[in-house]
């Protein structure tokens, strides 16, 4: 039986079209359309209701300590305010899961993870657990929005002390009032364009629901659903979890080199990684070049022989082209390669292009 | 929901407009709200042939694939191959938007008149 998130009657209102997902019931679009809400947000803004989240708090002397040996990315300069992505793997290297890390204090963390994830990366990260550390889940009583989009800061300083929002990416304010709700505000998202994530209180989530969507409707703020969250994270080239990484996908493998901090001295995976040297299947970014649409687990071929295997895929709303990314052999990699993709037993021509497929302006 | 008196329907969400010794089929307004953005379609040619209860064409929304059925046995008279360019036609018109046009009909199926199609939706939406 799937869990409703706060928003679930607003959902229901706004003529969403519930799904199941990560345990929870969420809207897979509103009555727009995926490729009116991913347009939104490319050019406006979109509000997502992202509560499925979970999160867990790492608190303690050792809570530093613990997080350099659990996470592939290194936390020993992250600062009070700081973001950081990060995988979690297990001893073989592959991903337990993906995740951010908030600093709040030298001993107090939030760690962020994938809702389909929440009860396997708990329990892994309590096993693991060593020293002065405590761990505790409040993903039940924590909602999470994301305001995504050229036009969110605008919306966000008519809502907020404008001096007082985070200005640089992958920070966060601890404490800052949103239409009168208290809420930890950051400057992430999972979309490709600039946005904010809002953590509130569970029972203060329709609130602020609310009062963003009012404050946003005349810049264009529409309520978005999981089905533009995929696309513009296709778009935007960012893995997934379950597609693009698994616990048989290392984040090496996975093109997430910048968050595998080899150099530390130790961390869960590490050794594996090390052993299993050069990945010989990278992740790499396909265009359909033939008619049709490729999705996911759509066999890859280069003359004939198979290199891989497709981990997501669709039409891209903003850059306009079907789009996929897949797990290749190394030799198949090279931008502008071209191979195909079989789709329902017909051939589709292919070209790798360079990851992202979309960077917002000025980047 | 749309779905206009004159016409007729499957089980598959379909609908089939006889035009003397021919059928034009298309895809209901409950088939394309269900899809959702479509973006994407694949059309036989003309002359093939096609089978009742068979897929004719696959259309592909951002969300997925779906195999159009055809409702008769026969041979692809015409195509609408304005759809290929701008498939979204099917969401904005579903009715307008015929995808082929079947002659030499050897062979139908079941259809359902609009009052008995309106029930079937009911019960699926």
């Amino acid at each position: 039986m799937e869990r409703k998130t706060p928003l679930y009657d607003r959902h229901i209102s706004a003529g969403g079209k519930l799904v199941p997902f990560g345990g929870y019931l969420l809207p897979v679009q509103y009555g727009a359309g995926i490729i009116a809400e991913h347009m939104a947000v490319r050019e406006r803004a979109g509000l997502f209701d992202v509560s499925h989240m979970g999160e867990v708090l790492i608190e303690g002397p050792d809570a530093l300590a613990n997080l350099n040996r659990l996470m592939t990315n290194d936390f020993t300069n992250l600062r009070d305010g700081g973001v950081r992505y990060s995988l979690m793997c297990n001893e073989q290297g592959g991903a337990v899961d993906d995740l951010i890390v908030y600093r709040h204090g030298p001993e107090q963390y939030m760690v962020v993870v994938n809702a389909s994830n929440r009860g396997k990366d708990v329990a892994w990260m309590k096993a693991h657990l060593q020293g002065e550390a405590t761990l505790t889940d409040i993903s039940d009583i924590v909602a999470l929005l994301a305001l995504q989009g050229p036009h969110a800061a605008d919306i966000l300083r008519a809502l907020a002390d404008p001096g007082a929002l985070p200005k640089k990416a992958f920070t966060f304010v601890e404490e800052l009032e949103v239409g009168g709700i208290p809420c930890i505000v950051s400057k992430t998202g999972y979309t490709g364009s600039d946005g904010y994530e809002l953590y509130t209180d569970a029972n203060q989530a329709v609130a602020l629901w609310d009062a963003l969507l009012a404050a946003g409707a005349p810049q264009g703020l529409i309520p978005c659903g999981l089905g533009a969250r995929d696309t513009l994270r296709l778009e935007a080239g960012m893995p997934l979890y379950g597609h693009e990484l698994g616990e048989d996908i290392t984040p090496l493998e996975a093109g997430l080199g910048f968050a595998v901090k080899l150099d530390k001295p130790d961390f869960i995976g590490r050794q594996a990684l090390l052993e299993r040297g050069e990945p010989q299947r990278l992740r790499a970014g396909l265009r359909v070049v033939g008619r049709g649409i490729v999705r996911e687990q759509a066999p890859v071929f280069l003359e004939g022989e198979p290199v891989g295997i497709t981990t997501s895929g669709t039409h891209c709303p903003y850059v306009g082209e079907a789009l996929a990314m897949a797990l290749l052999d190394r030799r198949a990699c090279a931008v502008g390669q071209a191979l195909e993709a079989e789709v329902r037993g017909r051939r589709i021509a292919v070209e790798v292009v360079k990851l992202p497929f979309y960077q917002k302006p000025g980047k | 929901m749309n779905i206009p008196k004159e016409l007729l329907y499957t089980r598959d969400h379909e609908w089939v407009q006889e035009t003397g010794d021919r059928v034009r089929i298309g895809i209901t307004d409950f088939a394309q709200d269900a899809l959702g953005d479509i973006v994407f379609i694949n059309l036989p040619e003309e002359g093939d042939g096609v089978r009742m209860g068979e897929s004719f064409a696959d259309v592909e929304s951002v969300k997925a694939v779906s195999d159009i059925y055809s409702p008769v046995s026969g041979r692809v008279a015409a195509v609408n191959a304005d759809l290929l360019d701008s498939p979204e036609q099917i969401n904005a018109d579903p009715y307008g938007a015929w995808m082929i046009e079947v002659a030499d009909i050897t062979d139908r199926g079941e259809l359902l008149d609009a009052a008995a199609y309106e029930k079937l939706c009911g019960e699926e939406g």
